[in-house]
């Protein structure tokens, strides 16, 4: 809640102590909240917000789906760091915003979401398009409000913006009656300023965990830190280089924590956990010491807890304290926000000795070798396209600076592990709750947050269609949006898991597509297809040529895996290895 | 094991909702839940007695902190505390009968509060053990139990005086309005006094 105190806006609100509409005091308190964007769709319930918004300097995107909305907002925040606005009606438009509310709540994103209600007179009726948003999304947000008179607007969507960005940051939802948008209240934007945050309590860097830990640090022979998307969050890029740089610590990333510290950094190992690279897992398991930064071992980095890094003390610095010993027993917890922990430690701790590192980083070091040798883009060039090769050479092409948002499955996997991420803020990919078709809703929502960055968007044939309705929001507003989609002709991700768990029963995961590159025509889209691995950086250049966007069909390898591969369930290092024997390798080697 | 909390809550609309909500989340089970006014108009107290793991305290109290309506919480198993719950008990019985209930509540120092030709009312106050004590053996003696209202536990940590709500409510960095001062005052001066009879231990 400290974070909460620094963003808070010293601008010059709307001065004015006026008397508005409940519709006009929304928008008004939305742009003194210094919102420029808002992603939605009206409907009844909203339509007098809908109609006092041409009055405000605040531009709407109109989505086609609302679930579009909220990734929109959420891929904005995501990219900017700011509090992403989305706005629905109420009913269907309410719940379509769900998924999209539940994937931030998971990855702690900043989001404010507005939706309609029915007329405060007729709630809890059943009324025609009523339904109950407060208590569906009770879980999945930090907290949420109902707004029914045209004073309760401003300072409930003050305090919604405060709530959303302090402490771990997280999605709240305004409801707002239809009486309350149309009737008339005194506004006064500074009068409506929430209390300020009682800092939650049990947030404590005492200086005797401080000195326990830097005790820690300066003792350990071989640490590695955690590094998590808290580091993003707060801002910590710069303190947790200092602390790997000064004490030679290796880092590891989970797949929401890459981008926090270079991946070029020698220091860097890559991403840990289940899909992590076998040295990254190995350096973990034999560690005498985690330090766990902005992360919050989820069991996707932690395989089973009964064997996970059995020999090591751990350090938890984390500014949610019910993430305290809830999946690991730690040692020594910092409970508060990253930066100023990190800042409090790292007076106390001397640059380490150059023998006692070495001998851990050759260790770490010695474990790549065999890894290099089996990565097919050593192999020799088969004819065979795999999504590895085309992130590799997106990577190469973009030399690592695009924004890269992904779908979930194999090519988000496949991203993590070879586009090399040397900037916070550059990988947007939904981690926690792992929602299909999130990346080309919030892709857009990225490129309208940084429009002079370059954005990509990398999705599955399955994950793409989830809401490729969104192809005609980037058109309509010109959106200079790539798009990738690694075309396996499967739900990879799930035949993978069927190919090594259920005896290859391909059950529902083949998968028919429209042909992707017609279907980008049909919004006036340009595109193109590529299946061969001499075409992946021709298209890939005439994509960022392009002005506006650019879709490519990549034809990869139907039957690839991600390797390695920790089974669910499995300890970190019992990983399932790309096998010597594969038939995909086998062709490629015997050219 | 059981554990014990109290939290200190706004008093609005949905506030109940959203602590259930919590402990449902969690997938731990309420065991009892008892909400009232506090010492200042407002603030809610609520006592929530739950069945979980040795080491979920801590999960549980810092999960309650980050409900935007919860003050305060104050995991009270392990600390000092005096405990209580208050039950009503209907219990059949005629002009015949009655005595022999009568002397049984005297023995719980339970009182009638009721009295109907075929049934009375007994009220209990006391710690879960006592009640339970009472029920036991009511049914023993073969007197039927007609109706049974218990307000679960409730629960004061002894020997600490301030205003917890008051503690509570103060942000850092802000000034403690005059109101609030007067009152916290009046609080620490009532310490004072109360600390004289706190001799008492059950
Ligand atoms: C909304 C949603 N439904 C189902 C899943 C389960 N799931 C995870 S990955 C995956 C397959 C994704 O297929 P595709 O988009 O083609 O990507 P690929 O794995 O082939 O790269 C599925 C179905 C999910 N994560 N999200
Ligand atoms: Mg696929």
């Amino acid at each position: 809640m400290a974070a909460a105190k620094k963003h808070d806006h010293d601008r010059n609100p709307p001065a004015h102590t006026t008397r508005l509409t409940g519709s006009e005091i929304l928008w008004a308190t939305l742009e003194g909240e210094g919102v420029t964007t808002v992603f939605g769709y009206p409907g009844g319930a909203i339509l007098p917000a809908y109609d006092a918004l041409r009055k405000f300097p605040i531009r709407h995107v109109l989505v086609r789906h609302e679930q579009g909305a909220a990734h929109m907002a959420d891929g904005y925040a995501r990219a900017s760091g700011k509090v992403g606005v989305c706005v629905a009606t109420s009913g269907p438009g309410a719940t379509n915003l769900v998924t999209g509310i539940a994937t931030a709540m998971l990855d702690s994103v900043p989001m404010v979401c507005i939706t309609g209600q029915v007329s405060s007179k007729v709630l809890g009726t059943d009324a025609f398009q009523e339904v109950d948003i407060t208590g569906i999304t009770l879980p999945i947000t930090k907290h949420n409000f109902v707004a029914t008179r045209p004073e309760d607007v401003a300072p409930m969507i003050r305090e919604a913006f405060l709530v959303a960005r302090s402490g771990r940051p997280g999605p709240v939802l305004v409801d707002i009656t239809k009486d309350a948008q149309q009737a008339s209240a005194e506004f006064d934007f500074a009068a409506a300023a929430p209390k300020p945050h009682r800092p939650h309590p049990m947030l404590k860097t005492e200086s005797a965990s401080i000195l326990q830990a830097a005790e820690l640090i300066r003792n350990a022979k071989k640490p590695v830190i955690l590094a998590g998307h808290g580091i993003i969050q707060s801002n910590a890029g710069a303190q947790v280089i200092t602390l790997a740089e000064r004490m030679r610590i290796p880092v590891a990333s989970t797949l929401l924590g890459l981008g926090a510290f270079p991946a070029s950094h020698p220091l860097s190992l890559g991403m840990m956990g289940m899909h992590g690279e076998a040295w990254v897992n190995h350096a973990i398991q034999s560690s005498d010491l985690l330090i766990a930064c902005g992360m919050r071992f989820d069991d996707r980095v932690t395989g089973t807890l009964a064997t996970y890094a059995p020999n090591a003390k751990k350090i938890h610095i984390e500014v949610d304290p019910a993430e305290i010993n809830k999946n690991v027993k730690v040692d020594v917890a910092l409970i508060g926000d990253l930066k100023e922990a990190l800042e409090a430690l790292l007076p106390h701790l001397a640059p380490r000795d150059a023998k006692q590192e070495s001998a851990w980083l050759r260790e770490i070091e010695a474990g790549k070798g065999e890894v290099a040798v089996r990565d097919i883009r050593n192999l020799p060039d088969s004819g065979h396209l795999y999504a590895a090769h085309v992130m590799h050479d997106l990577w190469r092409a973009t030399e690592g600076k695009a924004i890269v948002v992904t779908d979930v499955g194999q090519h988000q996997m496949w991203e993590a592990q070879y586009y090399k991420h040397d900037e916070p803020r550059t990988l947007i990919t939904s981690g926690g709750l792992g929602t299909m078709g999130f990346a080309l809703p919030a892709a857009i929502g990225a490129k309208i947050a940084c429009p002079d960055k370059e954005v990509w968007v990398v999705a599955g044939d399955g994950g793409f269609q989830m809401t490729a309705a969104e192809l005609a929001t980037a058109a309509q507003e010109h959106l200079d949006l790539n798009i990738a989609i690694v075309n396996n002709g499967y739900l990879g991700m799930v035949r993978q898991w069927q190919e090594f768990f259920y005896d290859k029963n391909y059950e529902s995961t083949p998968l028919l597509s429209p042909d992707f590159v017609k279907l980008a025509d049909a919004h006036g889209i340009r595109g193109t297809a590529v299946s061969s691995r001499s075409q992946v950086l021709p298209a890939v250049t005439e994509a960022r040529a392009h002005k506006g966007p650019y879709l490519i069909n990549f034809m990869v390898e139907k039957e690839d895996s991600v390797y390695p591969m920790i089974p669910a369930g499995s300890a970190l290092h019992e990983m399932i290895r790309r096998p010597k024997k594969s038939p995909l390798v086998e062709t490629a080697q015997d050219k | 094991m059981l554990h014990t909390f109290v939290a200190l809550v706004e008093d609005k609309p949905g506030v109940l909702t959203r602590v259930a909500s919590l402990f449902r989340r969690l997938n731990i089970n309420i065991v009892s839940l008892t909400v009232g006014h506090s010492e200042r108009v407002g603030v809610s107290r609520m006592t929530i007695v739950c069945e979980a793991s040795p080491t979920a305290g801590h999960r549980i109290a810092a999960s309650l902190y980050k409900l935007e309506n919860v003050l305060q919480v104050d995991d009270v198993g392990q600390l000092s505390h005096v405990a209580r719950e208050l039950a009503l008990i209907k219990v059949a019985a005629n002009p015949k009968t009655r005595s022999q209930v009568f002397e049984l509540a005297e023995v719980f120092r339970a009182r009638i509060v009721d009295l109907a030709p075929e049934s009375l009312m007994i009220e209990i106050t006391g710690v879960e053990s006592k009640i339970e004590g009472l029920i036991q053996v009511l049914n023993e003696n073969g007197d039927r139990i007609l109706e049974i209202a218990r307000t679960g536990r409730m629960v004061m940590r002894r020997g600490q005086h301030t205003s917890k709500v008051l503690e509570a409510m103060r942000v850092p960095g802000v000034e403690t309005p005059e109101e609030l001062k007067a009152e916290e005052e009046s609080a620490a001066a009532s310490d004072v006094l109360m600390a004289e009879e706190t001799g008492f231990r059950e």
